[in-house]
């Protein structure tokens, strides 16, 4: 049997996370009610980001159809919220982003590099404008109404679908599906060479990732009360996950969700003490970001870490 | 029995015949090697035997079982490995991970993580990559990457490996290590079929040689045959070459 050491260094970081999930889903119970929303909004484009992340972190293919997956979420919340009960309709919207993406993800990767990116910024465009016709002309509205929901159970749902996120994005990265997918990033004719099914690793994955993100656009349009085809298929989102995840660093696990903590806060800082200059503001950190940290947040911790480690070597 | 066989096996890029007409078989427990100038439609053929390319027309069987029309993968299942003329290591991914994937997911039979890392340790035990299996691929020498591709395609325990250009780019020392190699995993019960231009390798260790030109098999026979046929030494040197000799 293999014994594990248990030494405070190996309790450190799970006791970490422990306190940190209990401090969030207590947090309703003492944190004002601005917090609570600005909170529910970190954790979404934390959401997005490693849901993004999930596909094409390993594998390298800059999906931008994560607004579509969103928007799909978002009217699925629209059209449903009424009928059904808040949780099944998140599900839903779930299911709907996986059964687009699976579409999408068959017909769409044997597409490489650009190609992928430019199609998959297409498609929610497609989408977009499809929708905008379908409602004109057939249901004869532009916007619809979307049920309220108070703020605290937002905040909850959200939770579930990033500690759903977590675990998922985790499991996948130590199972041996993790390990296809970074050999497809690494060489895909080889990957498919040695008996990996690239096609099929690539498309389940993408599908997988999608469920996460069409389940916050589901929650996220309860907040938002009011949407129509432009508010719910923002190409914003698909560009955000991208930007929060270079910001953080890919080479990590932890990474990403650096990026999306501190983007997404930075963002609200900005957009409040400078609202007229926010989006320069944005502009000038993120092209500090990608000329002097090619690795990101992660990457420069790394670094400092091993600088940390060569010098207790060098005087022992 | 025939373990490899491909019957009027032809690839056209544009207009151009890369690969025509080819008929070819490969014995079980042979080493087989293909020759020919640059261009010949070598690595094609390989692509086409592996599943990178489908011939049109054409047939290729292996083992009896038609393998034209199945995916890579499928094909890589079912015992053909192959490695790649400008090699294709996971650059990124430590030594002994790029050997593990192809143990995880090489073969139809399944395989638990435990049986494949063993499987992968012995195989980089077995081309002397050990003390090197934390390494990232991309920091090996061209000859070690070359043995891991190896390691890579043997993992997926092939019953029939496909060698592209092994010893190209290798110094004198590192071919003689190939060569070795390739004796050691033929020793192990596996067919080669392997392209190769150091004459020294292919005349020494193979039973058989096909020769490609302009994508037409031209010549067939043991190493002495191809070293006295007319035909190759016109092909390698030029005409005017053999009308002085």
């Amino acid at each position: 049997m293999k014994h594990i050491k248990v030494t405070p260094q190996r309790l450190l970081l799970p006791g970490l996370v422990g306190c940190l999930l209990v401090l969030l889903a207590t947090l309703s119970l003492y944190a004002s009610p601005y917090t609570i929303v600005l909170i529910t909004s970190i954790l979404m484009y934390v959401v997005l980001t490693v849901s993004w992340v999930i596909f094409s972190g390993p594998t390298g293919y800059i999906s931008l159809a994560p607004a579509a997956f969103f928007g799909v979420g978002i009217y699925t919340s629209a059209i449903l919220g009424r009928t059904l009960p808040l949780l099944v309709v998140i599900a839903v919207g779930g299911f709907a982003s996986f059964c687009l993406a699976l579409l999408i993800g068959a017909l769409t990767l044997r597409l490489r590099g650009i190609y992928f990116a430019i199609f998959t910024f297409g498609l929610v465009e497609l989408i977009k404008h499809f929708l905008l016709w379908w409602e004109i002309n057939m249901t004869g509205t532009r916007g619809r109404f979307v049920i309220v929901v108070n703020n605290t159970t937002i905040y909850h749902v959200m939770l579930g679908i990033f500690v759903a996120l977590v675990l998922t994005a985790y499991g996948i990265r130590r199972s041996k599906f993790g390990l296809a997918l970074q050999s497809i990033g690494e060489n895909e004719e080889a990957a498919a060479h040695i008996g990996v099914n690239v096609t099929l690793v690539k498309v389940i994955t993408f599908a997988i990732s999608a469920i996460f993100t069409g389940a916050a656009g589901g929650i996220m349009a309860t907040r938002w009360t009011y949407i129509d085809p432009y508010i719910a298929f923002n190409p914003l989102f698909s560009f955000m996950p991208v930007l929060m995840a270079i910001f953080g660093g890919m080479g990590q696990f932890y990474g990403p969700f650096l990026g999306a903590v501190i983007f997404a806060y930075l963002e609200e800082l900005l957009i409040t003490r400078f609202p007229y200059y926010y989006m320069l503001l944005f502009g000038i950190v993120l092209v500090v970001v990608i000329l002097f940290l090619p690795d990101g947040l992660a990457g420069l911790i790394q670094k400092w870490r091993k600088g940390g480690q060569a010098r207790q070597h060098a005087n022992p | 029995m025939r373990i490899l066989e491909g019957e009027g096996v032809t690839k056209y890029f544009g207009g151009l015949a890369a690969v025509s007409y080819v008929d070819f078989y490969v014995h079980q427990g042979e080493i087989v090697g293909l020759i020919g100038p640059n261009g010949a439609g070598k690595t094609t053929l390989f692509n086409l035997i592996s599943g990178a390319l489908v011939p049109r027309p054409g047939v290729i069987r292996f083992k009896g079982r038609k393998i034209t029309g199945l995916k890579p993968h499928q094909i890589c299942r079912m015992g053909v490995a192959r490695t790649f003329q400008s090699v294709k290591v996971f650059a990124n991914m430590p030594v002994f991970e790029n050997v593990l994937v192809a143990a995880l997911f090489g073969n139809s039979a399944r395989v638990s993580s435990a049986e494949a890392a063993k499987e992968a340790a012995e195989l980089l035990e077995f081309v002397g990559l050990s003390a090197m299996r934390a390494t990232l691929a991309r920091d090996l020498t061209l000859a070690n990457q070359k043995r891991l591709e190896v390691a890579r395609a043997l993992a997926t325990k092939p019953e029939l490996l496909l060698l592209d250009e092994l010893m190209a780019g290798l110094n004198p020392t590192e071919i003689a290590q190939a060569m070795e190699l390739v004796t050691r995993i033929h020793g192990q019960g596996i067919t080669i079929f392997m392209i190769e231009h150091v004459m020294r390798a292919i005349m020494n260790i193979c039973n058989r040689i096909i020769v490609l030109h302009h994508g037409e098999k031209i010549a067939e026979g043991t190493p002495e045959e191809i070293a006295t046929s007319r035909k190759v030494v016109e092909v390698y040197l030029g005409e005017s070459a053999h009308a002085r000799s």
